[in-house]
C-alpha cells in the first residue's frame, strides 16, 4: 500500500485540548510541519506561551519551553544567543503577544533577533473565557465589552504586522489566515519561508495568522470560517509586510 | 595568585567569569551598573554574550532561555529592578533552572533612593514572586567575600538547581579591597541532561516547564521542591561567630553592617566591654543553629540593619525567646556609625528599657 499522507514527526501522539472548531491544531499542524520539512526537527526550541496554546510544549516534538505571560520572546532570545544555530520560535496569542507582550515582541524584532514568531490572531482571549483582547474589532462583543468594542472607550484593534513590519530590525513579516484549504497552504508557505529567514540568518520574522475561536464568538466552527473572513479579513488584510529585501507588498 | 586590587561591582563580573559564566543579560540601574558594564566589556573577549535588554522582565527571561538552555548565566540588578524580576525568578526556581542574581540593594520603597541598604531582606529571602520557592541568599561582607559566594553560588545553583541571590548593596559594590582567586575545591555537580539544547533527533524532547494542571502533580511538585530546599537548609548554611567567647552582649548583624559592629566591637572591648557578633553569611538558609552557641554570659541581643528592622524576624525564630532582643536601624540610606552601635548597647546594659 502507498503512503500518500502520514502526521508529521513534528508533532506528539498527544490529542489537542483544543474545542472542536478552534484552528491552533491546524497552525501546530504546518508548523511543525514546515520545522519538519527543512529538516530541523533536532534543532528546533519552541516557546510556548500563556493562552489556549499554554500545552504546546506537550505538542511539538521538539525541546520546548512554557514562558511567563508575554514573555516568549525575551525566553527564545535567551535560548538562540546560547545556541545560534539552533531554530527557535516562539508560539503566541493576541493577549500574550499582543497586549502583555507588547515591549518583548517590539525589542526582539528591533534586535533583530533571528527567531521566529507564529503569532496566532483570534480577536479574544480564549482560555480565560473570551474578554476582548487588544485585537477585538469595533463593536465585537467580548466578556468584557459586553456593549461592543467602543473605539471611544478601548481604542482600535491593533495592527500588529503593519506595526512590526515598520521595525527596521524585522526581516520577514506576513499575514496569513487558516479558514480555507487554499490559505492553509499560503499560511504553511509562510511559516515555512520564516523558518528559512532564520536558518539563513536573516534576523527576525513573524507569521500572523488569523484564526477562530468558535466557543467564545458563540459560533459554530463553519460560521466561525465564515467570520474571519467577513469581519477578521477586511481589518486584517492577508498579505506581505516586509521582506529581508525592504519592498513591502502589502496586500 | 597574587592578589590584585578591584571594585566590588567588577568583583562581581569576574568572578562570574572565572566561574565559567559566559552569559550575560541585564538592564541598567544605579548602584550596580559596574556588573553590566563590565560583563559588557568581558563576555565578547571569550566568546561570550552580554545583551542589554529592554527591561529586567525581559532580561530575567532572557535568563530562563540561557539556563534552560544549559550554560551558566548571570543577572545583576538593584531593589527596584528585582521587584520587576521576581515573576521570572519564580518560574526559574519552580522550572529547577540555576542561574545567578545579584541585588546590589538601595533604600525603598517605591523609587527610594542611590545609598546602601538592606531593606531588600525580604525580597531576597522572602522573594516576592508566586508559589512554594526559595532561594539561597549569600551576603558577602568584603570583596574576597565577594568572589568566593559569587564563584560558590554557581555551584550551588548547578547541584540543586536553583536560583541563587547574592544580597550586597551600594557600599560594597563601590568599595576597592585586595582580592584572589584561591583554589576551590570542586563539588560534583550534575550533568544537564535536562537541558533544551535541541534533541538532534536522538533522544526525547525536553521541556523547561513550570505548569502543572493536574493538583496532585503540582502537589508532588512542591514537595520535591520542599525536599531540596530541606538539603540546601541542613547543608549550606553559613556564617561567622565573632569575639562570641564571654560575650555579655550579643550583635546580629550582616554585609556592610557587619564591619561597622566589628570596629564597634573593638572599640567596646578597650572599654573592658565583652560584645560578640553573629554574622550570618546565607540569610537563607538562615543560621538559626548560631543562636545555640550563645553563651550564658550574654544579656542581650542587638540586631543592626539599615532597614527599619527585617532580619530581625529571624533573629527572633533563631534565639527562640531566650534572650531580650534590641534593634538598631537606618532605613534611610546612612550607615550606622562605631560610636552609634556602642553608645545603643552602653544604654542598653545601662538599664534602658526595651
Amino acid at each position: 500500500m502507498k503512503t500518500i499522507f502520514e502526521k508529521t514527526k513534528g508533532l506528539t501522539a498527544k490529542p489537542f485540548h483544543y474545542c472542536p472548531g478552534c484552528t491552533h491544531g491546524i497552525i501546530h499542524r504546518i508548523t511543525m510541519e514546515a520545522i519538519e520539512e527543512l529538516g530541523m526537527l533536532g534543532k528546533a526550541v519552541g516557546v510556548a506561551p500563556v493562552g489556549c496554546a499554554v500545552f504546546a510544549y506537550e505538542y511539538f516534538n521538539c525541546d520546548s519551553y512554557e514562558a511567563a505571560h508575554g514573555r516568549a520572546p525575551a525566553v527564545a532570545t535567551g535560548v538562540k544567543r546560547v545556541h545560534p544555530d539552533s531554530l527557535v520560535f516562539t508560539y503566541q496569542g493576541d493577549g500574550d503577544l499582543a497586549a502583555i507582550g507588547t515591549g518583548e515582541i517590539v525589542q526582539a524584532a528591533h534586535r533583530g533577533e533571528k527567531i521566529t514568531t507564529i503569532f496566532v490572531n483570534n480577536a479574544i482571549y480564549g482560555m480565560t473565557g473570551g474578554q476582548m483582547a487588544p485585537t477585538t474589532l469595533i463593536g465585537q462583543k467580548a466578556t468584557t465589552a459586553p456593549y461592543g468594542r467602543d473605539e471611544a472607550h478601548a481604542g482600535k484593534p491593533i495592527l500588529v504586522s503593519e506595526m512590526m513590519a515598520t521595525i527596521p530590525g524585522s526581516a520577514y513579516i506576513e499575514r496569513v489566515a487558516v479558514n480555507t484549504p487554499a490559505n492553509i497552504r499560503k499560511a504553511k508557505k509562510a511559516i515555512k519561508k520564516a523558518f528559512e529567514i532564520q536558518r539563513d540568518g536573516k534576523g527576525f520574522s513573524m507569521i500572523e495568522v488569523l484564526s477562530t475561536c468558535p466557543t467564545n464568538w458563540g459560533l459554530t466552527p463553519e460560521d466561525s470560517l465564515k467570520w474571519l473572513e467577513e469581519n477578521l479579513m477586511p481589518y486584517y488584510k492577508l498579505g506581505v509586510y516586509k521582506t529581508p529585501e525592504g519592498g513591502a507588498n502589502n496586500g | 595568585m597574587a592578589k590584585v586590587l578591584m571594585k566590588g561591582n567588577e568583583a562581581f563580573g569576574a568572578a562570574a567569569i572565572k566561574a565559567g559564566c559566559k552569559y550575560f543579560f541585564g538592564y541598567p540601574i544605579t548602584p550596580q551598573n559596574e556588573i553590566p558594564e563590565y560583563m559588557s566589556r568581558e563576555l565578547p573577549k571569550i566568546g561570550g554574550c552580554f545583551l542589554q535588554a529592554e527591561s529586567e522582565i525581559a532580561a530575567i527571561n532572557m535568563v530562563y532561555g540561557a539556563s534552560g538552555a544549559g550554560v551558566r548565566v548571570m543577572t545583576s540588578s538593584s531593589s527596584p529592578g528585582i521587584a520587576l524580576k521576581q515573576e521570572g525568578i519564580s518560574y526559574i526556581a519552580s522550572c529547577e533552572l540555576p542561574c545567578v542574581i545579584i541585588n546590589v540593594s538601595r533604600g525603598g520603597p517605591g523609587l527610594g533612593g542611590i545609598q546602601p541598604s538592606q531593606s531588600d531582606y525580604f525580597q531576597n529571602t522572602r522573594g516576592g514572586g508566586n508559589g512554594d520557592y526559595r532561594t539561597p541568599v549569600y551576603a558577602p561582607a568584603n570583596l574576597q567575600e565577594v568572589i568566593d559566594m559569587t564563584m560558590d553560588a554557581f555551584d550551588v545553583a548547578d547541584q540543586y538547581r536553583i536560583p541563587v541571590i547574592i544580597s550586597a548593596d551600594g557600599m560594597i559594590g563601590q568599595m576597592m579591597e585586595p582580592i584572589e582567586f584561591k583554589e576551590r575545591t570542586g563539588r560534583s555537580l550534575p550533568s544537564k541532561e535536562w537541558a533544551a539544547t535541541g534533541t538532534n533527533e536522538e533522544r526525547e524532547p525536553n521541556s523547561i516547564n513550570s505548569l502543572y494542571i493536574v493538583h496532585e502533580d503540582l502537589e508532588k511538585h512542591n514537595w520535591k521542591l520542599d525536599a531540596k530546599h530541606k538539603l540546601i537548609e541542613e547543608n549550606e548554611v553559613q556564617y561567622e561567630m565573632y569575639q562570641m567567647k564571654d560575650a555579655e552582649f550579643v550583635v546580629v548583624a550582616y554585609g556592610t553592617t557587619s564591619r561597622i559592629v566589628k570596629s564597634a566591637i573593638m572599640d567596646m572591648k578597650k572599654e573592658g566591654l565583652n560584645v560578640g557578633l553573629i554574622r550570618p553569611k546565607t540569610l537563607w538558609p538562615y543560621p538559626y543553629k548560631a543562636f545555640d552557641e550563645i553563651p550564658k554570659s550574654t544579656k542581650g541581643i542587638l540586631t543592626v540593619e539599615m532597614s527599619t528592622g527585617q532580619m530581625i524576624d529571624d533573629v527572633k525564630i533563631g534565639n527562640n525567646g531566650r534572650f531580650p532582643i534590641h534593634f538598631l536601624g537606618s532605613p534611610g540610606g546612612s550607615v550606622p556609625s562605631p560610636e552609634m552601635i556602642a553608645e545603643k548597647i552602653k544604654n542598653i546594659l545601662g538599664g534602658e528599657k526595651k
